[in-house]
């Protein structure tokens, strides 16, 4: 069980902030921090792994306490036993493939461990290879399995598939679930991506200027209002126009260019540039399956 | 003509001990540099930098100042130690020390900078202690700057003129470096052994600054892969 109760101010793009949080993840579970950017997420994830200072709080790994600012005590990121996937990766230039997962084995360690991680992730081809020379995909499957080389006792993920497409995501997605699951390790995850929590974690933490709004399952979080068999979108107004005694509006929905009408008194609150939700009945759509 | 090769060893021999000391020096103080935060950094950096722009017989006269028996420096170092710095080769060591420091300190000091943080915070994660991080992560990613700083500082000393007149005089086999010794031989009208030395010198310093030159390229052709 990893409890955290984390108290830091910290600097957004509109002035300071408190990050407020407080979490409870059982052991082997794989839970998301989800939210805009700029809201902590990081942050948080930092604050865990011990590189960043905490003005008050406390965390503790099942038994273990790695912070209590009321008794002083702060273990250093050396003996957290963390395994931490940065958003920029950060392999080792200097090393290989290889040498980046030997770099990361803990001392007595059994060598084997980096061979049955090669095989796990597909990298046997490019052990021998430079990181620098990497792709973006493949940087991210060297980076989690140093991540687990180490043997750690909680896995923290920062965005790690967000520079990657679809297809690969999609397959790094079921890689990362399977070994999740068949090493039981302890899992924090930070995304801003619906898709990806819903398929990954088994409970989402929705933060938003340094607090969790909602937590719980993702079907249950983000379908919260929404099972009423409406769509809702949101966008921003891109032009409003008078239409004989209508206005018309035109809204950019997801890089989709909507057009629809709108009585003048609602006209009159709107403005170029604003967000707006749009609402609909979900009543006999048209669903297409795509390839 | 009978040419002394002793100024050119000497010089080889004040380039090198004088390199290898600021290699131990320069790159711990250019990493500490590179992350200090203290609001005297500037003074710091600025002390660093003097030697650019400071004509060398300045630094030499205070040298000289300094390390004469009149001095209390100088005579502290007599009595304590037993060394006598002015017109001594270990004096035109400590000299050319101060003097070279700024051409390696600058580019180390700014590859330290130029290192994403993250490769630091992933090496303590995996539970590697300051020191393996130094020689194991961070050291190994700088190589291009810690040639072209090792080498320039080689080099910069090898051309050394001003601050080893002011402090070395011009004793064979102890302070008479190649530079010297050619001014001492066109005043001596001796133009064939001061072609000699000056050949000498303008090919290894241009051997020298090559080898800096390849380096970078071959630097900026790998980091453009990162």
């Amino acid at each position: 069980m990893l409890q955290a109760s984390i108290n830091k101010h910290l600097q957004g793009t509109n002035g300071e902030f408190l990050l407020d949080i407080k979490l409870e993840v059982t052991e082997g579970e794989l839970v998301a921090l989800f939210g805009p950017s700029g809201v902590g997420k990081t942050t948080v994830l930092r604050c865990l792994a011990g590189l960043e200072h905490v003005s008050q709080g406390n965390i503790s790994l099942s038994e273990q306490k790695w912070l209590d600012t009321n008794l002083g005590i702060n273990v250093a990121p050396q003996l957290r036993r963390v395994g931490y996937m940065f958003q920029d990766y950060a392999l080792f230039p200097n090393m290989t493939v290889r040498g980046n997962l030997e770099f990361a084995l803990r001392k007595g360690a059994n060598k084997q461990r980096v061979q049955t991680l090669i095989d796990m992730m597909n990298l046997g081809e490019l052990q021998n290879h430079h990181t620098a020379t990497l792709s973006g995909g493949q940087k991210q499957r060297v980076a989690l399995a140093r991540a687990l080389a180490s043997e750690p006792k909680l896995l923290l993920l920062d965005e790690p598939f967000s520079a990657l497409d679809a297809e690969m995501r999609a397959r790094l997605h079921d890689e990362l679930l399977r070994l999740q699951k068949s090493m039981g390790i302890t899992t924090i995850i930070v995304s801003h991506d619906v898709g990806e929590v819903y398929k990954l974690a088994t409970r989402v933490f929705i933060m938003n200027a340094g607090r969790i709004m909602q937590q719980g399952a993702p079907a249950t979080v983000f379908s919260a209002g929404q099972s009423s068999g409406k769509f809702r979108f949101t966008g921003q107004i891109l032009a409003l126009e008078p239409m004989d005694v209508l206005y018309s509006l035109t809204v950019l929905v997801n890089n989709q260019i909507v057009r629809v009408v709108v009585m003048p008194d609602e006209a009159s609150a709107l403005k170029i540039g604003d967000s707006v939700m749009l609402v609909s009945k979900a009543f006999n759509p048209i669903v297409f399956k795509l390839a | 003509m009978t040419v002394d090769i002793q100024p050119l060893l000497l010089t080889f021999k004040l380039a090198t001990v004088t390199t290898a000391i600021l290699l131990i020096l320069a790159v711990p103080f250019a990493w500490w540099l590179s992350q200090t935060k203290i609001r005297l950094k500037p003074v710091v950096e600025t002390l660093v930098s003097m030697p650019l722009v400071l004509p060398p017989s300045v630094l030499g006269f205070y040298l000289l100042l300094a390390f004469s028996p009149e001095h209390w420096f100088g005579r502290w170092l007599d009595r304590a130690l037993g060394v006598s710095l002015a017109f001594s080769f270990q004096g035109l060591v400590l000299a050319s020390i101060i003097f070279s420091f700024p051409f390696i300190v600058h580019p180390v000091q700014a590859a330290f900078q130029n290192l994403p943080k993250s490769l630091t915070d992933a090496a303590k994660i995996l539970g590697k202690s300051n020191m393996q991080i130094f020689f194991r992560v961070l050291l190994p990613n700088i190589k291009p700057a810690l040639i072209s700083g090792t080498v320039l500082a080689f080099a910069h000393t090898v051309g050394e003129f001003g601050v080893v007149m002011m402090i070395g005089g011009n004793l064979p086999n102890s302070t008479r470096v190649a530079s010297i010794a050619i001014y001492d031989e066109v005043e001596a009208l001796h133009y064939a052994t001061a072609n000699f030395y000056s050949a000498v010198l303008f090919t290894v310093s241009f051997v020298i600054l090559l080898i800096v030159y390849l380096v970078n390229r071959r630097a900026k052709n790998a980091t453009s892969l990162y």
